[in-house]
């Protein structure tokens, strides 16, 4: 039973609850209008401490789509959190007006302490470099519409693996299927953080490499995810800097990958991937974007409990 | 040698690793306590070398969860009449809460104040624990 439940990070949910997710969005994506009315009545709540064009614009369409309504702000300063009140007043006044809220904040660990405040269902869309569920909600309907099932098959992560929140969320959530196998290219300063190397990929027992190369692993892969190294995540420009342009998507490179390996991206890109490879059939991060409002169609009306 | 009198009924903590026992001395507040508290420092121990030792003239409650923290193989026995009556056998625990603090600088716990700071045991061998909230993994006590 998903109702007025929370999604904060992907291991609250069992495999069988993120099925009927995903069955319910495969539902709509092959009949959008017939949801259109679901959530007449119904208020979405958009709490974006952390400035973001997709995942906030997505909810919303998402919650519009559905024939429900939205209110929210989309940075602090606009908000009583300025005036410093905390994440817990906040919520707590929140659920006074909305139904159901979505949470960005740049501080790991936010909307967990906000779900200990209130009974109404909330998202995690986005904590610091922690977690990012939805957009592994995203990832998975991508796979599964591309390839049928996330089993048995081989990831790439390239990029910034430690700060990169939606990597996390994936590789949390992969590691519960058979046959799934990782290559996680990144520098040696980017690399995945402790928690998820240590506790979930080797404690569930996962094939993984650590390499600092893209070309050797291309043709192992089934899908390469990448991502963007992210400014607002290092305490120091120079740093940022030397690291930024280190792995560079381009079709040189994706002469190396299988034409089946599919290209997926969070977005958004800077340059990480060649505008190049954008014309290729394998690159879907476009509608990766797209499965996004979908999936967050159907988790929006299983926690609140209309399907 | 310096000698320190057997208590008639309270609490011994021994096994304490040399250098600890200001720490649970402290954690224990027993700075404050009323009645008479020993704190042995560096006393000779066959098996660690050196040891620290807390002797309390009384029975209070103490916080198991933190000794076994510090260090598992701490050992606590209760005295009475003379003689021990129990012994305590600590483990390393599985939840710890408000006895330490995240030290990543992008845990929300960095920024805001009135919720319990909770930790979770990982790895039983290493005492390494997991931030509730960011998932950071701490060793605050390292086993060697």
């Amino acid at each position: 039973m998903l109702k007025n439940r929370c999604l904060i990070d992907p291991s609250d949910f069992t495999r069988e609850e993120f099925r009927e997710i995903f069955d319910l969005a495969h539902q709509i994506v092959a009949d959008p209008e017939k949801f259109s009315k679901s959530c007449e009545g119904k208020i979405l709540a958009t709490l974006f401490y952390e400035p973001s064009t997709r995942t906030r614009f997505s909810f919303e369409a998402a919650m519009l789509r559905l024939g429900g309504k939205v209110i929210g702000f989309s940075e602090p300063n606009s908000s009583s959190t300025a005036k410093g009140e905390s994440i817990a007043d906040t919520i707590r006044t929140i659920e006074c007006y909305a139904d159901i809220a979505a949470m960005r904040h740049p501080k790991e660990g936010a909307p967990r302490v906000a779900s200990h405040y209130i009974h109404m269902p909330l998202i995690n869309a986005g904590d610091g470099g922690h977690q990012h569920p939805t957009q592994t909600l995203t990832d998975i309907l991508t796979i599964e519409r591309l390839r049928g099932n996330v089993e048995n098959k081989t990831y790439g992560f390239c990029g910034d693996l430690k700060f990169g929140r939606t990597v996390h969320s994936l590789i949390k959530f992969l590691s519960n299927y058979e046959g799934v196998k990782f290559i996680l290219i990144s520098p040696e300063e980017l690399r995945v953080p402790e928690y998820i190397r240590e506790e979930i990929i080797k404690k569930k027992g996962i094939p993984f490499q650590e390499v600092q190369e893209m070309e050797p692993y291309m043709g192992q892969l089934d899908f390469l995810y990448m991502t963007r190294v992210q400014r607002e995540r290092f305490f120091n420009e120079e740093d940022y800097i030397r690291l930024k342009d280190r792995f560079i998507l381009d079709m040189e490179k994706m002469s190396y990958a299988r034409p089946d390996t599919y290209v997926l991206h969070p977005l958004p890109r800077v340059n990480e991937i060649s505008v190049e490879v954008d014309a290729d059939p394998r690159a879907q991060y476009f509608a990766q974007a797209k499965n996004g409002m979908y999936v967050r169609m159907a988790l929006i009306l299983k926690l609140l409990g209309i399907y | 040698m310096l000698e320190i009198t057997s208590i008639d009924k309270g609490i011994v903590i021994d096994h304490i690793k040399a250098g600890f026992g200001f720490k649970v001395y402290n954690y224990l507040n027993l700075d404050k306590a009323e009645y008479n508290v020993a704190l042995i420092t560096n006393a000779y121990s066959e098996k660690m070398g050196k040891k620290d030792i807390i002797k309390i003239n009384n029975v209070i409650d103490i916080d198991y969860t933190f000794l076994g923290l510090i260090d598992p193989n701490i050992t606590v026995n209760i005295i009475n009449d003379g003689k021990t009556v129990k012994k305590v056998k600590l483990e390393v625990p599985q939840v710890v809460r408000n006895i330490i603090k995240c030290k990543n600088p992008r845990c929300v716990t960095s920024v805001e104040h009135y919720f319990d700071h909770v930790f979770h045991l990982v790895d039983k061998e290493k005492r390494s624990y997991r931030c509730e909230y960011c998932d950071d993994i701490v060793i605050p006590y390292p086993a060697k």
